[in-house]
């Protein structure tokens, strides 16, 4: 089992919501983080004090799944959130040791 | 057709002439034409004062809804979201603070006739205070209804000093503070200016003959003034200016800015204390000033900064209002276009470059807007101040005297300068000792852990906005 955790442009995640979707998959976690990569952050002033932001708002998006699942949804979500430009954000890949549905105790990938 | 009115006019004149000498000669017979009059006079008179009344009524809750809403969302969304209903609180627990003060003993040392510099104490508890009128402040209301607007300025007053000692005082020491305030540095700066007697009341034989229509002096500069000496006194936010402390909901002091200034028609408007002529001049004034400075806070910003921002534009719509307040009843609409963007340029100034360069952390800007657009609005009513507004003060001959220099009279804006000199020196002493007091007795910040924390939760209990409720 892998884990993929990305991190996306907020204005993205209807799309790739969608994508995800139009590739079978069934669920995921959503989160509204802050944070930055390369992209610049922004001056703010309020009443002449400037105010650096570098922290910018992004959307978190955790997603296990079976290894044979990966690749094409690796593909899908990138390919729905890219824009070309700086801040579209990043993908990354975990192993997944276990996966425990709580509801009954299933176990591994058939928890998923 | 003239002549034939004329003729007729003459014709009554001479008519009631004679009649009035036959009811001067007998005056046992009653004469119905008289008593007709003096029916219809009483009838004048109880419409005037219904007109009055309702208006009087309405702002005074119009200048409650300054603080309740008002004030409490302009200071809540400025500070950060630790703090912000601790912040709210210290405006609306003055609604209640003040407000049985000024049952007790406020309103008998403001207004009651006593020293120039202070009342007595014989409307305590409101003793003779009724539903007669009290024809030195307001003839055609009943006394309660100006007692109750006066008490909706008492509320005000000390709420605006909040904004310089946000986010670090505790609970406890403000309302000392605040109680103390309110009977050393209110009650008598509104004394000497509107009660009657008062040093400063150039309307019920003051010494100086000073020109506040609503506050400039009595409201704003005591509590601007006021609020940079607690600045002073308190020191600065743990962290500031190095940490970040944006304001934390710019939409909620958006949405108190224009409570404030809708809720000013009623502080100036109002302060006509009657439904008159000059209650219309005050509140196109007070319109006309707010829009004024928005635009010139936010052409100073644009010039500045390189952009027009809603905060700024929203403080400088205060600043204005405050500016217009002691001129409001006193000049011509069109200065008051100049006196709201004269205050949006220099109440700009004063906070985004002054202040800065001068270090003090007055947190939401009291001194930099109340301060220094009351101490503008005061002189400048010296400037600006006509009889073709206001024409209150006559003569011996019954001719209205000047006013101002738009008058003529360059004298008042000494005058002028002698109230505003006299605001800052009693608030500045004032506040010092009553802080000193404060500090000796239960210590005015919280300790550095809770200032970390959060007022809400160390001072209240409570979180604003709550993830699992």
């Amino acid at each position: 089992m892998k884990k993929i955790e990305a991190i996306i442009q907020p204005f993205k995640l209807e799309e790739v919501k969608e994508a995800l979707k139009q590739v079978g998959l069934d669920g995921m976690t959503v989160s509204e983080v802050r944070g930055h990569g390369r992209q610049q952050g922004h001056k703010e002033v309020y009443r002449g004090h400037e105010y650096n932001v570098d922290y910018l708002p992004k959307i978190k998006l955790e997603i296990v799944l079976p290894d044979n699942r990966l690749e094409e949804t690796v593909r899908a979500l990138s390919g729905a959130a890219r824009t070309g430009k700086l801040g579209d954000g990043k993908i990354f890949v975990f192993p997944v040791e276990e996966a425990i549905r709580i509801r009954n105790n299933d176990r591994g990938e058939g928890a998923l | 057709m003239k002549r034939v009115f004329l003729a007729v006019c003459l014709a009554t004149f001479l008519s009631a002439t004679w009649a009035g000498a036959q009811v001067a000669a007998t005056p046992a017979i009653p004469d119905p034409a008289a008593a007709k009059i003096a029916e219809l006079e009483a009838k004048i008179a109880a419409a005037q004062s219904a007109g009055d009344n309702a208006w009087l009524l309405t702002s005074s809750a119009l200048v409650l809804m300054m603080t309740g809403p008002g004030l409490a969302l302009f200071y809540g969304g400025l500070v950060r979201r630790k703090n912000v209903l601790a912040t709210m609180m210290q405006s609306f627990i003055l609604m209640g603070v003040v407000t049985v003060l000024w049952a007790i003993v406020g309103y008998s040392l403001a207004f009651s006739e006593g020293t120039p510099f202070v009342g007595s104490l014989k409307y305590a508890f409101l003793n003779g205070v009724g539903l007669e009128p009290n024809a030195d402040y307001a003839a055609t209301v009943p006394h309660q209804t100006y007692m109750i607007f006066q008490l909706m300025f008492a509320i005000i007053t000390p709420a605006l000093i909040t904004g310089a000692f946000a986010e670090r005082m505790r609970f406890s020491a403000m309302l000392l503070f605040m109680i103390l305030w309110s009977l050393v540095v209110y009650a008598p700066l509104a004394h000497m200016v509107w009660g009657k007697g008062g040093f400063l009341n150039a309307f019920l034989g003051g010494k100086i003959p000073t020109f506040d229509f609503a506050g400039g002096t009595v409201v704003h500069i005591s509590s601007g003034v006021s609020a940079l000496v607690c600045a002073l006194y308190l020191g600065k936010r743990h962290g500031y200016p190095q940490q970040p402390m944006k304001p934390h909901s710019v939409v909620l002091s958006a949405i108190g800015a224009c409570l404030l200034w809708v809720g000013w028609f009623g502080f100036n408007a109002g302060s006509a204390v009657g439904a008159s002529g000059l209650a219309t001049s005050a509140f196109v004034n007070t319109h006309f000033a707010a829009a004024a400075a928005a635009l010139g806070w936010s052409i100073a910003e644009k010039i500045k900064n390189g952009k027009a921002s809603v905060l700024g534009a929203i403080t400088g719509c205060v600043a204005g209002l405050v500016a217009i307040t002691p001129a409001s009843g006193f000049v011509k609409p069109i200065p008051a276009l100049i006196i709201g963007l004269l205050a949006g340029l220099i109440c700009f100034f004063a906070v985004a470059v002054l202040k800065a360069k001068l270090g003090y952390d007055d947190s939401l800007d009291a001194f930099g807007v109340h301060g220094v657009g009351g101490t503008l609005g005061a002189l400048i009513t010296g400037v600006f101040a006509t009889n073709a507004i206001n024409n209150a003060l006559k003569d011996p001959s019954g001719h209205a005297i000047a006013l101002g220099l738009a008058d003529g009279n360059a004298g008042q804006i000494l005058n002028q300068l002698w109230g505003a000199l006299i605001s800052w020196g009693l608030a500045v002493v004032g506040t010092l000792i009553i802080l000193k007091v404060v500090d000796l007795t239960v210590g005015l910040r919280v300790s550095k852990d809770e200032e970390i924390e959060g007022l809400d939760l160390t001072q209240h209990g409570e979180e604003a906005y709550n993830l699992e409720g």
